[in-house]
């Protein structure tokens, strides 16, 4: 059960913003921009980069959410979001790609914990400012989701299917703030 | 020397907002409305004291030091930021805050460690659901602010006059007007 008064029944993150939408219409614009908006990375890489720091922070609901979204907008590639998950330095993606996984599992710890050897490593591998600032802006915005969601205890389904559906809605239409019935 | 090409006349967050402001939209309106728009109960000293705790906690010196500030200017009291960073429980601030900031500093380790034992305490002192929540949603947001700001390695000052006359602009301003210069 949730610490606090939330709508019943409804999952993880929007239960939240339900409670207070106040700071939830900022929440899910952030995560709009973030995962949608113009980026060098492709919309599935984000989910995906989404998806491993929430697994990091042993976020049940969102890592299955986000690993869901990934697997839909990979599409037949999708079986790569569970190898990066399980092991992403072994995981059929670019060098850039895991470099950029290094520096989001290195903010998910600590901020100070890039180094700039971290970042050359990126930029060998073709990484630009955009890509670092939109891994490392990630990584810091799901170490505030996997916090959110879990330390109010909302609720996290169990069902598989559940969150594969998540993944077709965030997929399909992104993130718009959820209403009060 | 930042990770990436950011402005130079500005530090810590405000060169990320120039860098990128259509992330700088949203994160900025988060930081207004939870600690400076209008609260039922926790003053905006209190929420400052939250954010600062928790940025002090995650050793993020730009965070730590301008939110500090800005309690400091919005509490006239510099004492209580310094005795709040060293330790919550001692410092001159109402048992129900205690409690709050023990539920802050148990999100900035990991949500999971919040239970239900520190949410009854909290509401053993009066705490509501809307002050435990602003409490965590404050808590996580600075562990996302601390982390921004320090995974890209932007500037971080290190005279505390600037950040007096920054916390005390943003005291009286709220979060939303422009930056001043640092540097030329």
């Amino acid at each position: 059960m949730a610490h606090i008064q939330v709508p019943e029944g409804v999952p993880g993150i929007r239960s939240l913003v339900m409670f207070r939408p106040e700071t939830g219409q900022y929440l899910y614009e952030l995560a709009q921009v973030l995962l949608r908006g113009e980026s060098p990375l492709s919309e599935a890489e984000r989910e995906l980069i989404a998806a491993y720091v929430s697994s990091h922070n042993d976020c049940v609901f969102c890592m299955s959410s986000h690993a869901a979204a990934a697997r839909y907008l990979f599409k037949d590639k999708k079986q790569l979001v569970d190898f990066v998950l399980t092991d992403y330095q072994s995981a059929p993606i670019s060098n850039k790609l895991k470099a950029l996984l290094n520096i989001a599992g290195k903010v998910q710890v600590n901020g100070k914990n890039v180094l700039p050897e971290d970042v050359e490593e990126a930029r060998r591998q073709g990484a630009i400012d955009r890509d670092i600032h939109d891994t490392v802006l990630l990584a810091a915005t799901f170490s505030m989701f996997n916090r959110y969601v879990d330390g109010l205890a909302s609720f996290t389904p169990t069902d598989p299917q559940a969150y594969e559906e998540m993944g077709v809605r965030l997929g399909e239409k992104g993130y718009a703030l959820p209403h009060n019935s | 020397m930042p990770h990436i090409n950011l402005p130079k006349e500005y530090p810590g967050i405000r060169s990320l907002f120039i860098y990128r402001p259509e992330t700088a939209a949203p994160l900025n309106g988060l930081v207004q409305q939870l600690l400076y728009s209008p609260h039922p109960t926790l003053s905006q000293g209190e929420r400052e004291l939250i954010a600062t705790y928790v940025s002090s906690l995650n050793h993020c010196k730009y965070c730590s030091t301008i939110h500090g500030a800005i309690a400091k200017h919005h509490l006239h009291n510099g004492n209580v930021v310094e005795k709040v960073k060293a330790n919550p429980d001692d410092a001159p601030i109402s048992k129900k805050l205690k409690s709050l900031m023990k539920i802050a500093g148990k999100v900035q380790i990991s949500g999971k460690e919040v239970l239900p034992s520190d949410i009854e305490a909290a509401r053993n002192e009066g705490a509501t659901d809307i002050e435990i929540h602003d409490t965590v949603l404050i808590a996580a947001t600075f562990c996302m602010f601390n982390r921004y700001v320090d995974g890209l390695a932007t500037w971080a000052p290190d005279d505390l006059e600037v950040y007096d006359r920054m916390g005390k602009q943003r005291a009286e301003e709220g979060y939303l007007t422009p930056p001043f210069k640092i540097k030329s």
